[in-house]
Protein backbone atom coordinates (compact mmCIF):
# COMPACT_ATOMS: atom_id res chain seq x y z
CA UNK A 1 0.00 0.00 0.00
CA UNK A 2 1.95 2.99 -1.20
CA UNK A 3 -0.69 5.62 -1.88
CA UNK A 4 -0.43 8.27 0.82
CA UNK A 5 -4.14 8.31 1.63
CA UNK A 6 -4.27 4.53 2.07
CA UNK A 7 -1.29 4.55 4.46
CA UNK A 8 -2.89 7.22 6.57
CA UNK A 9 -6.29 5.49 6.62
CA UNK A 10 -4.63 2.26 7.66
CA UNK A 11 -3.43 4.02 10.80
CA UNK A 12 -6.85 5.50 11.58
CA UNK A 13 -8.93 2.31 11.39
CA UNK A 14 -9.59 0.73 14.78
CA UNK A 15 -8.84 -2.97 15.38
CA UNK A 16 -11.72 -5.32 14.53
CA UNK A 17 -13.95 -2.62 13.05
CA UNK A 18 -16.88 -3.49 10.80
CA UNK A 19 -16.33 -1.31 7.76
CA UNK A 20 -17.73 -0.44 4.40
CA UNK A 21 -15.33 0.58 1.63
CA UNK A 22 -17.14 2.51 -1.09
CA UNK A 23 -15.52 2.17 -4.53
CA UNK A 24 -13.12 -0.37 -3.08
CA UNK A 25 -11.29 -0.91 -6.40
CA UNK A 26 -9.27 -4.13 -6.40
CA UNK A 27 -9.73 -4.58 -2.65
CA UNK A 28 -6.16 -3.67 -1.64
CA UNK A 29 -7.21 -1.56 1.34
CA UNK A 30 -9.77 -4.05 2.70
CA UNK A 31 -7.39 -6.98 2.28
CA UNK A 32 -4.64 -5.11 4.14
CA UNK A 33 -7.04 -4.03 6.90
CA UNK A 34 -8.39 -7.58 7.25
CA UNK A 35 -4.83 -8.88 7.57
CA UNK A 36 -3.43 -6.20 9.89
CA UNK A 37 -6.49 -4.95 11.79
CA UNK A 38 -8.87 -7.94 11.56
CA UNK A 39 -11.64 -5.79 10.17
CA UNK A 40 -14.78 -7.31 8.66
CA UNK A 41 -17.16 -5.76 6.18
CA UNK A 42 -17.80 -5.19 2.51
CA UNK A 43 -16.41 -3.35 -0.45
CA UNK A 44 -18.72 -1.79 -3.02
CA UNK A 45 -17.50 -1.57 -6.61
CA UNK A 46 -18.79 -1.50 -10.17
CA UNK A 47 -15.59 -2.05 -12.12
CA UNK A 48 -15.57 -5.69 -13.35
CA UNK A 49 -11.79 -6.11 -13.08
CA UNK A 50 -11.79 -4.62 -9.59
CA UNK A 51 -14.57 -6.99 -8.52
CA UNK A 52 -12.74 -10.05 -9.86
CA UNK A 53 -9.54 -8.95 -8.09
CA UNK A 54 -11.51 -8.62 -4.83
CA UNK A 55 -12.91 -12.14 -5.21
CA UNK A 56 -9.41 -13.49 -5.79
CA UNK A 57 -8.23 -11.75 -2.61
CA UNK A 58 -11.12 -13.08 -0.55
CA UNK A 59 -12.53 -9.56 -0.05
CA UNK A 60 -16.33 -9.44 0.22
CA UNK A 61 -17.38 -7.29 -2.71
CA UNK A 62 -20.87 -6.17 -3.69
CA UNK A 63 -21.50 -4.94 -7.22
CA UNK A 64 -23.37 -1.73 -6.50
CA UNK A 65 -23.53 1.72 -8.05
CA UNK A 66 -22.93 4.32 -5.35
CA UNK A 67 -25.19 6.83 -7.11
CA UNK A 68 -28.09 4.53 -6.18
CA UNK A 69 -27.38 5.12 -2.49
CA UNK A 70 -26.79 2.72 0.39
CA UNK A 71 -30.41 1.82 1.12
CA UNK A 72 -29.47 -1.84 1.55
CA UNK A 73 -27.39 -0.94 4.62
CA UNK A 74 -29.22 -0.21 7.84
CA UNK A 75 -28.62 2.79 10.10
CA UNK A 76 -25.40 2.26 12.06
CA UNK A 77 -24.76 -1.02 10.26
CA UNK A 78 -21.00 -0.36 10.38
CA UNK A 79 -18.41 1.28 12.60
CA UNK A 80 -16.78 3.15 9.75
CA UNK A 81 -17.38 3.95 6.09
CA UNK A 82 -14.38 4.65 3.88
CA UNK A 83 -14.42 6.21 0.43
CA UNK A 84 -11.15 6.88 -1.31
CA UNK A 85 -10.95 8.90 -4.52
CA UNK A 86 -14.60 8.48 -5.48
CA UNK A 87 -16.44 11.47 -4.01
CA UNK A 88 -15.65 13.60 -7.05
CA UNK A 89 -17.18 11.02 -9.41
CA UNK A 90 -20.58 10.87 -7.69
CA UNK A 91 -23.72 12.59 -8.92
CA UNK A 92 -24.47 14.06 -5.48
CA UNK A 93 -21.45 13.99 -3.13
CA UNK A 94 -23.39 15.87 -0.45
CA UNK A 95 -26.14 13.23 -0.31
CA UNK A 96 -23.56 10.46 -0.23
CA UNK A 97 -21.95 12.12 2.78
CA UNK A 98 -25.36 11.97 4.53
CA UNK A 99 -25.72 8.32 3.57
CA UNK A 100 -22.25 7.43 4.83
CA UNK A 101 -22.94 9.05 8.19
CA UNK A 102 -26.29 7.29 8.43
CA UNK A 103 -24.66 3.87 7.96
CA UNK A 104 -21.78 4.60 10.38
CA UNK A 105 -20.99 7.23 12.98
CA UNK A 106 -17.71 8.04 11.30
CA UNK A 107 -16.37 8.15 7.79
CA UNK A 108 -13.07 8.68 6.04
CA UNK A 109 -13.08 10.41 2.68
CA UNK A 110 -10.24 11.17 0.32
CA UNK A 111 -10.41 13.09 -2.94
CA UNK A 112 -8.11 15.05 -5.27
CA UNK A 113 -7.67 18.63 -4.10
CA UNK A 114 -8.44 20.83 -7.08
CA UNK A 115 -6.76 23.80 -5.38
CA UNK A 116 -3.36 22.01 -5.26
CA UNK A 117 -0.73 24.48 -6.50
CA UNK A 118 0.17 22.41 -9.55
CA UNK A 119 -3.50 22.31 -10.59
CA UNK A 120 -3.73 26.07 -10.10
CA UNK A 121 -0.58 26.61 -12.12
CA UNK A 122 -1.81 24.32 -14.89
CA UNK A 123 -5.01 26.30 -15.21
CA UNK A 124 -3.49 29.69 -14.39
CA UNK A 125 -0.46 29.60 -16.64
CA UNK A 126 -1.29 27.07 -19.32
CA UNK A 127 -4.99 27.88 -19.47
CA UNK A 128 -5.98 24.22 -19.74
CA UNK A 129 -8.00 22.02 -17.39
CA UNK A 130 -5.43 20.49 -15.03
CA UNK A 131 -4.10 17.03 -15.82
CA UNK A 132 -1.94 15.42 -13.13
CA UNK A 133 -1.22 12.18 -11.35
CA UNK A 134 -4.31 12.62 -9.19
CA UNK A 135 -6.40 13.98 -12.09
CA UNK A 136 -5.21 11.90 -15.03
CA UNK A 137 -8.21 12.33 -17.36
CA UNK A 138 -8.96 14.79 -20.14
CA UNK A 139 -11.89 17.15 -19.48
CA UNK A 140 -14.17 15.33 -21.91
CA UNK A 141 -13.82 11.77 -20.62
CA UNK A 142 -13.20 12.35 -16.93
CA UNK A 143 -15.41 10.49 -14.45
CA UNK A 144 -14.69 13.36 -12.04
CA UNK A 145 -17.84 15.44 -12.37
CA UNK A 146 -17.69 17.18 -8.98
CA UNK A 147 -14.17 18.42 -8.41
CA UNK A 148 -13.66 20.36 -5.21
CA UNK A 149 -10.98 21.77 -2.98
CA UNK A 150 -9.82 21.06 0.54
CA UNK A 151 -11.59 24.25 1.63
CA UNK A 152 -14.79 23.39 -0.23
CA UNK A 153 -15.16 20.12 1.61
CA UNK A 154 -14.45 21.69 4.96
CA UNK A 155 -17.16 24.23 4.19
CA UNK A 156 -19.63 21.45 3.31
CA UNK A 157 -18.91 19.68 6.61
CA UNK A 158 -19.45 22.95 8.49
CA UNK A 159 -22.74 23.59 6.65
CA UNK A 160 -23.95 20.11 7.58
CA UNK A 161 -22.87 20.53 11.21
CA UNK A 162 -20.45 17.61 10.96
CA UNK A 163 -17.38 17.17 13.10
CA UNK A 164 -14.01 17.00 11.40
CA UNK A 165 -12.14 14.56 13.64
CA UNK A 166 -8.97 14.69 11.59
CA UNK A 167 -7.75 16.08 8.30
CA UNK A 168 -4.60 15.68 6.32
CA UNK A 169 -3.24 15.93 2.84
CA UNK A 170 -0.99 13.72 0.81
CA UNK A 171 1.35 14.49 -2.03
CA UNK A 172 1.88 11.66 -4.45
CA UNK A 173 3.03 8.61 -2.55
CA UNK A 174 3.91 10.57 0.58
CA UNK A 175 2.11 12.03 3.51
CA UNK A 176 2.08 15.80 3.55
CA UNK A 177 5.26 17.87 3.59
CA UNK A 178 5.45 20.58 6.29
CA UNK A 179 4.22 23.16 3.81
CA UNK A 180 1.02 21.22 3.30
CA UNK A 181 0.35 21.19 7.03
CA UNK A 182 0.35 24.98 7.02
CA UNK A 183 -1.36 25.53 3.71
CA UNK A 184 -3.20 22.29 2.93
CA UNK A 185 -5.47 23.88 0.35
CA UNK A 186 -2.43 24.99 -1.64
CA UNK A 187 0.13 22.25 -1.03
CA UNK A 188 -2.02 19.16 -0.61
CA UNK A 189 -2.60 17.02 -3.69
CA UNK A 190 -4.98 14.57 -2.01
CA UNK A 191 -7.37 15.74 0.69
CA UNK A 192 -8.06 13.27 3.51
CA UNK A 193 -10.89 13.87 5.96
CA UNK A 194 -12.10 11.92 8.94
CA UNK A 195 -15.60 13.12 9.71
CA UNK A 196 -18.12 12.15 12.36
CA UNK A 197 -21.72 13.03 12.91
CA UNK A 198 -21.37 13.39 16.67
CA UNK A 199 -18.71 14.23 19.23
CA UNK A 200 -17.22 11.17 20.96
CA UNK B 1 -6.24 -39.26 -20.51
CA UNK B 2 -8.67 -37.62 -22.88
CA UNK B 3 -9.67 -40.07 -25.62
CA UNK B 4 -9.34 -38.89 -29.21
CA UNK B 5 -12.30 -36.92 -30.49
CA UNK B 6 -13.18 -35.29 -27.16
CA UNK B 7 -12.27 -31.65 -26.39
CA UNK B 8 -8.94 -31.37 -24.56
CA UNK B 9 -10.44 -29.22 -21.77
CA UNK B 10 -13.04 -31.87 -21.03
CA UNK B 11 -12.93 -34.18 -18.04
CA UNK B 12 -13.31 -36.92 -20.66
CA UNK B 13 -15.37 -40.08 -20.29
CA UNK B 14 -17.36 -40.38 -17.09
CA UNK B 15 -19.46 -43.20 -15.63
CA UNK B 16 -22.43 -42.72 -13.33
CA UNK B 17 -22.53 -44.61 -10.03
CA UNK B 18 -25.44 -45.52 -7.81
CA UNK B 19 -25.55 -45.34 -4.03
CA UNK B 20 -28.27 -47.33 -2.31
CA UNK B 21 -29.62 -46.17 1.05
CA UNK B 22 -31.55 -48.37 3.43
CA UNK B 23 -32.05 -45.83 6.23
CA UNK B 24 -35.57 -44.46 5.84
CA UNK B 25 -35.71 -40.76 4.89
CA UNK B 26 -38.39 -38.76 6.70
CA UNK B 27 -39.77 -36.15 4.32
CA UNK B 28 -41.22 -32.70 4.96
CA UNK B 29 -44.63 -33.86 3.67
CA UNK B 30 -44.91 -36.29 6.59
CA UNK B 31 -44.25 -39.43 4.58
CA UNK B 32 -41.12 -41.57 4.72
CA UNK B 33 -39.09 -43.09 1.91
CA UNK B 34 -38.12 -46.51 3.27
CA UNK B 35 -35.13 -46.93 0.94
CA UNK B 36 -33.80 -45.12 -2.10
CA UNK B 37 -31.07 -44.88 -4.71
CA UNK B 38 -29.11 -41.80 -5.65
CA UNK B 39 -27.29 -41.81 -8.98
CA UNK B 40 -24.25 -39.56 -9.17
CA UNK B 41 -21.04 -38.80 -11.03
CA UNK B 42 -17.71 -37.60 -9.71
CA UNK B 43 -14.96 -35.69 -11.49
CA UNK B 44 -11.40 -35.21 -10.23
CA UNK B 45 -9.74 -36.91 -7.27
CA UNK B 46 -10.71 -36.69 -3.59
CA UNK B 47 -7.56 -35.70 -1.70
CA UNK B 48 -6.28 -37.54 1.36
CA UNK B 49 -7.71 -34.90 3.72
CA UNK B 50 -11.06 -35.15 1.91
CA UNK B 51 -11.12 -31.37 1.90
CA UNK B 52 -11.46 -30.66 -1.83
CA UNK B 53 -14.99 -31.90 -2.51
CA UNK B 54 -17.48 -29.69 -4.31
CA UNK B 55 -21.18 -30.52 -4.60
CA UNK B 56 -23.15 -29.51 -7.69
CA UNK B 57 -26.91 -29.08 -7.24
CA UNK B 58 -29.02 -29.28 -10.38
CA UNK B 59 -31.92 -27.18 -11.60
CA UNK B 60 -35.50 -28.09 -12.53
CA UNK B 61 -34.82 -30.43 -15.45
CA UNK B 62 -31.21 -31.20 -14.62
CA UNK B 63 -29.53 -34.42 -13.55
CA UNK B 64 -26.24 -35.92 -12.40
CA UNK B 65 -24.49 -35.70 -15.77
CA UNK B 66 -22.93 -32.26 -15.32
CA UNK B 67 -19.61 -32.69 -17.16
CA UNK B 68 -17.72 -34.91 -19.53
CA UNK B 69 -19.13 -37.54 -21.88
CA UNK B 70 -20.77 -40.89 -21.25
CA UNK B 71 -19.44 -42.27 -24.51
CA UNK B 72 -17.44 -41.22 -27.53
CA UNK B 73 -20.70 -41.16 -29.47
CA UNK B 74 -22.38 -38.69 -27.09
CA UNK B 75 -22.97 -35.51 -29.05
CA UNK B 76 -23.16 -33.08 -26.15
CA UNK B 77 -21.23 -33.10 -22.87
CA UNK B 78 -22.85 -32.78 -19.41
CA UNK B 79 -25.06 -29.74 -18.80
CA UNK B 80 -22.41 -27.66 -16.96
CA UNK B 81 -19.35 -28.77 -18.92
CA UNK B 82 -18.63 -25.09 -19.67
CA UNK B 83 -17.72 -24.60 -16.01
CA UNK B 84 -16.51 -28.00 -14.77
CA UNK B 85 -13.29 -29.55 -16.04
CA UNK B 86 -9.52 -29.24 -16.00
CA UNK B 87 -8.59 -25.53 -15.82
CA UNK B 88 -12.24 -24.44 -15.81
CA UNK B 89 -14.01 -22.40 -13.11
CA UNK B 90 -14.63 -25.55 -11.07
CA UNK B 91 -11.17 -26.91 -11.75
CA UNK B 92 -11.13 -30.71 -11.62
CA UNK B 93 -7.33 -30.60 -11.25
CA UNK B 94 -7.96 -29.13 -7.79
CA UNK B 95 -11.46 -30.14 -6.80
CA UNK B 96 -13.30 -33.43 -6.44
CA UNK B 97 -16.72 -32.72 -7.92
CA UNK B 98 -19.85 -34.63 -6.91
CA UNK B 99 -22.99 -34.22 -9.01
CA UNK B 100 -26.16 -36.18 -8.33
CA UNK B 101 -29.67 -36.66 -9.61
CA UNK B 102 -32.11 -35.53 -6.93
CA UNK B 103 -34.76 -37.73 -5.37
CA UNK B 104 -37.92 -37.71 -7.43
CA UNK B 105 -35.83 -37.36 -10.58
CA UNK B 106 -36.13 -39.48 -13.68
CA UNK B 107 -32.47 -40.14 -14.51
CA UNK B 108 -31.69 -43.02 -12.16
CA UNK B 109 -32.34 -41.76 -8.63
CA UNK B 110 -35.47 -43.06 -6.95
CA UNK B 111 -38.49 -41.25 -8.32
CA UNK B 112 -41.96 -41.72 -9.79
CA UNK B 113 -40.71 -44.11 -12.48
CA UNK B 114 -39.05 -46.38 -9.86
CA UNK B 115 -40.80 -49.40 -8.42
CA UNK B 116 -42.65 -48.89 -5.15
CA UNK B 117 -41.57 -51.89 -3.03
CA UNK B 118 -44.91 -51.87 -1.20
CA UNK B 119 -47.05 -52.25 -4.31
CA UNK B 120 -44.60 -53.70 -6.83
CA UNK B 121 -45.81 -51.18 -9.36
CA UNK B 122 -44.20 -47.89 -10.31
CA UNK B 123 -44.62 -45.08 -7.78
CA UNK B 124 -46.23 -42.82 -10.35
CA UNK B 125 -48.33 -40.08 -8.76
CA UNK B 126 -47.98 -41.78 -5.36
CA UNK B 127 -44.32 -40.83 -5.11
CA UNK B 128 -44.19 -38.59 -2.04
CA UNK B 129 -43.72 -34.87 -2.56
CA UNK B 130 -40.08 -33.95 -1.94
CA UNK B 131 -38.83 -30.52 -0.94
CA UNK B 132 -35.51 -28.69 -1.27
CA UNK B 133 -34.93 -29.55 2.39
CA UNK B 134 -35.45 -33.27 1.69
CA UNK B 135 -33.03 -33.12 -1.23
CA UNK B 136 -30.35 -31.50 0.87
CA UNK B 137 -30.92 -34.09 3.60
CA UNK B 138 -30.37 -36.89 1.05
CA UNK B 139 -27.33 -35.10 -0.39
CA UNK B 140 -25.82 -34.91 3.10
CA UNK B 141 -26.23 -38.68 3.39
CA UNK B 142 -24.50 -39.16 0.06
CA UNK B 143 -21.64 -36.99 1.37
CA UNK B 144 -21.34 -39.24 4.42
CA UNK B 145 -21.26 -42.25 2.17
CA UNK B 146 -18.38 -40.70 0.22
CA UNK B 147 -16.54 -39.78 3.41
CA UNK B 148 -16.91 -36.04 2.87
CA UNK B 149 -17.30 -34.25 6.20
CA UNK B 150 -17.37 -30.77 4.75
CA UNK B 151 -17.72 -29.56 1.17
CA UNK B 152 -15.19 -26.96 0.03
CA UNK B 153 -18.15 -25.46 -1.81
CA UNK B 154 -21.74 -26.28 -2.64
CA UNK B 155 -22.69 -24.76 -5.97
CA UNK B 156 -25.89 -24.49 -7.96
CA UNK B 157 -27.88 -22.39 -10.40
CA UNK B 158 -31.62 -21.65 -10.34
CA UNK B 159 -33.35 -24.36 -8.27
CA UNK B 160 -29.80 -25.62 -7.61
CA UNK B 161 -29.01 -22.27 -5.97
CA UNK B 162 -31.91 -22.78 -3.58
CA UNK B 163 -30.39 -26.11 -2.53
CA UNK B 164 -27.10 -24.30 -1.86
CA UNK B 165 -28.91 -21.82 0.36
CA UNK B 166 -30.62 -24.70 2.18
CA UNK B 167 -27.21 -26.36 2.72
CA UNK B 168 -25.85 -23.21 4.36
CA UNK B 169 -28.83 -23.13 6.73
CA UNK B 170 -29.31 -26.84 7.46
CA UNK B 171 -25.65 -27.95 7.61
CA UNK B 172 -23.63 -24.79 8.27
CA UNK B 173 -20.67 -26.80 9.63
CA UNK B 174 -20.52 -28.98 6.52
CA UNK B 175 -20.24 -26.29 3.83
CA UNK B 176 -17.15 -24.07 3.56
CA UNK B 177 -18.44 -21.86 0.71
CA UNK B 178 -21.78 -21.29 -0.99
CA UNK B 179 -22.18 -20.30 -4.64
CA UNK B 180 -25.76 -19.30 -5.46
CA UNK B 181 -26.29 -18.51 -9.14
CA UNK B 182 -29.39 -17.08 -10.86
CA UNK B 183 -31.56 -18.07 -7.92
CA UNK B 184 -34.03 -16.52 -5.52
CA UNK B 185 -34.79 -16.91 -1.82
CA UNK B 186 -38.41 -17.70 -2.77
CA UNK B 187 -40.62 -17.81 -5.83
CA UNK B 188 -42.78 -14.81 -6.69
CA UNK B 189 -46.49 -15.13 -7.45
CA UNK B 190 -45.58 -14.81 -11.13
CA UNK B 191 -43.06 -17.69 -10.86
CA UNK B 192 -45.67 -19.89 -9.20
CA UNK B 193 -48.21 -18.87 -11.84
CA UNK B 194 -45.93 -20.07 -14.65
CA UNK B 195 -45.36 -23.34 -12.78
CA UNK B 196 -49.11 -23.79 -12.38
CA UNK B 197 -49.70 -23.32 -16.12
CA UNK B 198 -47.06 -26.01 -16.73
CA UNK B 199 -48.71 -28.36 -14.24
CA UNK B 200 -52.17 -27.80 -15.65
CA UNK B 201 -50.88 -28.48 -19.15
CA UNK B 202 -49.61 -31.87 -17.97
CA UNK B 203 -52.52 -32.79 -15.74
CA UNK B 204 -55.17 -31.90 -18.31
CA UNK B 205 -53.58 -34.06 -21.04
CA UNK B 206 -55.98 -37.03 -21.61
CA UNK B 207 -52.90 -39.27 -21.73
CA UNK B 208 -51.94 -38.27 -18.17
CA UNK B 209 -54.40 -40.77 -16.62
CA UNK B 210 -54.08 -39.13 -13.18
CA UNK B 211 -50.37 -39.87 -13.28
CA UNK B 212 -50.70 -43.60 -14.12
CA UNK B 213 -49.76 -43.17 -17.78
CA UNK B 214 -47.05 -45.85 -17.48
CA UNK B 215 -49.77 -48.44 -16.94
CA UNK B 216 -51.61 -47.24 -20.02
CA UNK B 217 -48.49 -47.56 -22.16
CA UNK B 218 -48.56 -43.92 -23.03
CA UNK B 219 -47.02 -40.59 -22.04
CA UNK B 220 -48.70 -37.20 -21.57
CA UNK B 221 -46.53 -35.85 -24.38
CA UNK B 222 -48.74 -32.95 -25.38
CA UNK B 223 -49.01 -31.69 -21.81
CA UNK B 224 -45.32 -32.03 -21.04
CA UNK B 225 -44.47 -30.39 -24.36
CA UNK B 226 -46.67 -27.40 -23.55
CA UNK B 227 -45.18 -27.20 -20.05
CA UNK B 228 -41.69 -27.14 -21.50
CA UNK B 229 -42.63 -24.55 -24.13
CA UNK B 230 -43.96 -22.18 -21.47
CA UNK B 231 -40.95 -22.85 -19.28
CA UNK B 232 -38.57 -22.26 -22.15
CA UNK B 233 -40.02 -18.82 -22.83
CA UNK B 234 -39.17 -17.84 -19.25
CA UNK B 235 -35.60 -19.10 -19.61
CA UNK B 236 -34.80 -16.79 -22.52
CA UNK B 237 -34.83 -13.01 -22.61
CA UNK B 238 -37.05 -11.13 -25.04
CA UNK B 239 -33.90 -9.76 -26.68
CA UNK B 240 -32.26 -13.18 -27.01
CA UNK B 241 -35.41 -14.52 -28.64
CA UNK B 242 -35.59 -11.48 -30.92
CA UNK B 243 -31.97 -11.85 -31.97
CA UNK B 244 -32.21 -15.58 -32.48
CA UNK B 245 -35.55 -15.71 -34.34
CA UNK B 246 -36.96 -12.24 -34.89
CA UNK B 247 -40.07 -12.62 -37.03
CA UNK B 248 -38.31 -14.98 -39.42
CA UNK B 249 -40.57 -17.37 -41.30
CA UNK B 250 -39.78 -20.93 -42.29
CA UNK B 251 -41.06 -20.30 -45.83
CA UNK B 252 -41.28 -17.13 -47.90
CA UNK B 253 -44.83 -16.18 -47.16
CA UNK B 254 -47.67 -16.56 -44.68
CA UNK B 255 -49.65 -19.75 -45.14
CA UNK B 256 -52.69 -18.37 -43.31
CA UNK B 257 -52.99 -21.54 -41.22
CA UNK B 258 -51.90 -22.97 -37.87
CA UNK B 259 -48.93 -25.03 -38.94
CA UNK B 260 -45.46 -23.91 -37.95
CA UNK B 261 -44.72 -20.61 -39.71
CA UNK B 262 -42.44 -18.53 -37.52
CA UNK B 263 -39.01 -19.86 -36.65
CA UNK B 264 -39.68 -19.26 -32.96
CA UNK B 265 -42.69 -21.61 -33.17
CA UNK B 266 -40.54 -24.25 -34.77
CA UNK B 267 -37.90 -23.88 -32.08
CA UNK B 268 -40.35 -24.09 -29.18
CA UNK B 269 -42.13 -27.11 -30.67
CA UNK B 270 -38.80 -28.85 -31.19
CA UNK B 271 -37.70 -28.13 -27.60
CA UNK B 272 -41.06 -29.32 -26.31
CA UNK B 273 -41.05 -32.50 -28.39
CA UNK B 274 -37.52 -33.47 -27.40
CA UNK B 275 -38.24 -32.87 -23.75
CA UNK B 276 -41.59 -34.67 -23.69
CA UNK B 277 -39.95 -37.84 -24.93
CA UNK B 278 -37.07 -37.79 -22.47
CA UNK B 279 -38.43 -36.41 -19.20
CA UNK B 280 -40.96 -37.86 -16.82
CA UNK B 281 -44.13 -35.81 -16.32
CA UNK B 282 -44.58 -36.81 -12.66
CA UNK B 283 -41.00 -35.72 -11.98
CA UNK B 284 -41.69 -32.37 -13.65
CA UNK B 285 -44.75 -31.89 -11.45
CA UNK B 286 -42.76 -32.73 -8.31
CA UNK B 287 -39.85 -30.46 -9.15
CA UNK B 288 -42.08 -27.46 -9.83
CA UNK B 289 -43.79 -27.99 -6.47
CA UNK B 290 -40.40 -28.17 -4.73
CA UNK B 291 -39.63 -24.78 -6.30
CA UNK B 292 -42.95 -23.31 -5.19
CA UNK B 293 -42.63 -24.50 -1.58
CA UNK B 294 -39.08 -23.21 -0.99
CA UNK B 295 -39.14 -20.21 1.35
CA UNK B 296 -36.66 -20.41 4.24
CA UNK B 297 -37.85 -17.04 5.58
CA UNK B 298 -41.42 -18.28 6.10
CA UNK B 299 -40.57 -19.99 9.40
CA UNK B 300 -39.17 -16.66 10.62
CA UNK B 301 -42.14 -14.43 9.95
CA UNK B 302 -40.85 -13.65 6.47
CA UNK B 303 -37.62 -12.19 7.88
CA UNK B 304 -34.94 -13.61 5.59
CA UNK B 305 -32.06 -12.05 7.54
CA UNK B 306 -33.23 -13.89 10.66
CA UNK B 307 -33.62 -17.11 8.71
CA UNK B 308 -29.99 -16.76 7.57
CA UNK B 309 -28.65 -16.58 11.13
CA UNK B 310 -27.31 -20.18 11.21
CA UNK B 311 -25.22 -19.73 8.04
CA UNK B 312 -21.58 -18.96 8.46
CA UNK B 313 -19.82 -19.76 5.23
CA UNK B 314 -18.92 -17.04 2.71
CA UNK B 315 -21.43 -16.66 -0.13
CA UNK B 316 -20.96 -15.76 -3.76
CA UNK B 317 -24.25 -14.66 -5.31
CA UNK B 318 -24.41 -14.21 -9.09
CA UNK B 319 -27.27 -12.86 -11.20
CA UNK B 320 -27.65 -12.07 -14.90
CA UNK B 321 -28.87 -8.73 -16.21
CA UNK B 322 -31.60 -10.03 -18.56
CA UNK B 323 -32.82 -12.91 -16.38
CA UNK B 324 -36.52 -12.21 -15.83
CA UNK B 325 -37.35 -15.58 -14.30
CA UNK B 326 -35.16 -14.89 -11.26
CA UNK B 327 -34.04 -11.31 -11.99
CA UNK B 328 -31.06 -9.57 -10.34
CA UNK B 329 -33.46 -7.94 -7.87
CA UNK B 330 -34.22 -11.39 -6.41
CA UNK B 331 -30.52 -12.12 -5.94
CA UNK B 332 -30.11 -8.69 -4.33
CA UNK B 333 -32.88 -9.60 -1.90
CA UNK B 334 -30.76 -12.52 -0.74
CA UNK B 335 -27.57 -10.43 -0.72
CA UNK B 336 -29.15 -7.63 1.31
CA UNK B 337 -30.50 -10.11 3.85
CA UNK B 338 -27.01 -11.65 4.13
CA UNK B 339 -25.55 -8.16 4.66
CA UNK B 340 -28.20 -7.43 7.28
CA UNK B 341 -27.32 -10.71 8.99
CA UNK B 342 -23.62 -9.73 8.91
CA UNK B 343 -22.60 -12.69 6.74
CA UNK B 344 -19.64 -12.78 4.35
CA UNK B 345 -21.09 -12.27 0.88
CA UNK B 346 -20.01 -11.11 -2.55
CA UNK B 347 -22.48 -10.21 -5.27
CA UNK B 348 -21.94 -9.91 -9.00
CA UNK B 349 -24.51 -9.06 -11.67
CA UNK B 350 -23.25 -10.32 -15.03
CA UNK B 351 -24.25 -8.41 -18.14
CA UNK B 352 -25.62 -11.06 -20.48
CA UNK B 353 -28.29 -11.11 -23.21
CA UNK B 354 -29.22 -14.74 -22.55
CA UNK B 355 -31.80 -14.42 -19.79
CA UNK B 356 -32.05 -17.13 -17.13
CA UNK B 357 -30.23 -19.64 -19.35
CA UNK B 358 -27.07 -17.52 -19.07
CA UNK B 359 -26.10 -19.45 -15.94
CA UNK B 360 -25.48 -22.54 -18.08
CA UNK B 361 -23.32 -20.82 -20.69
CA UNK B 362 -19.69 -19.77 -20.88
CA UNK B 363 -19.14 -15.99 -20.84
CA UNK B 364 -15.82 -14.23 -20.15
CA UNK B 365 -16.87 -12.16 -17.14
CA UNK B 366 -18.96 -14.96 -15.62
CA UNK B 367 -15.97 -17.29 -15.95
CA UNK B 368 -13.54 -14.73 -14.50
CA UNK B 369 -15.79 -14.16 -11.48
CA UNK B 370 -16.52 -17.85 -10.94
CA UNK B 371 -12.88 -18.91 -11.40
CA UNK B 372 -11.68 -16.01 -9.25
CA UNK B 373 -13.88 -17.04 -6.35
CA UNK B 374 -13.06 -20.73 -6.73
CA UNK B 375 -9.32 -20.04 -6.82
CA UNK B 376 -9.75 -18.28 -3.49
CA UNK B 377 -11.65 -21.29 -2.14
CA UNK B 378 -8.77 -23.52 -3.24
CA UNK B 379 -6.22 -21.15 -1.72
CA UNK B 380 -7.99 -20.93 1.65
CA UNK B 381 -8.14 -24.73 1.86
CA UNK B 382 -4.50 -25.10 0.75
CA UNK B 383 -5.48 -26.84 -2.49
CA UNK B 384 -3.14 -24.64 -4.54
CA UNK B 385 -3.91 -21.32 -6.19
CA UNK B 386 -2.86 -17.65 -6.13
CA UNK B 387 -1.41 -16.32 -2.89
Amino acid sequence: MKRADLTLIHGWVPEGAHILDLACGNGTLLAALARDKHVSGYGLEIDPDGITACLQKGVNVIEQNLDEGLANFEDDACDLVIMTQALQALRRPDLMLDEMLRVAGECIITFPNFAYWRHRAYLGFKGFMPVSKSLPHAWYDTPNIHLSTFNDFEQLCRDKGLIIVDRAVGIGDHEGHWTSRWWPNLFGEIAIFRVSRHRD
Amino acid sequence: MIPDGLPSDSIGLVTPQTAHFDDPLALACGKTLPAYDLVFETYGILNAERSNAVLICHALSGHHHAAGFHSLEERKPGWWDAHIGPGKSIDTDRFFVVSLNNLGGCHGSTGPISLNPDTSRQWGPEFPMVTVGDWVHSQARLAERLGIERFAAVIGGSLGGMQVLQWALAYPERIANAVVIAATPKLSAQNIAFNEVARQAIRSDPDFHAGWYYEHDTLPRRGLKLARMVGHITYLSADAMGTKFGRDLRSDDFSFGYDVEFQVESYLRYQGDTFSNSFDANTYLLMTKALDYFDPAAAHGGDLARALAPAYCPFLVVSFSTDWRFPPSRSKELVNALIQANKAVSFVNIDSPHGHDAFLMPQPRYQAVFAGFMSRVAHDLNLGGPS
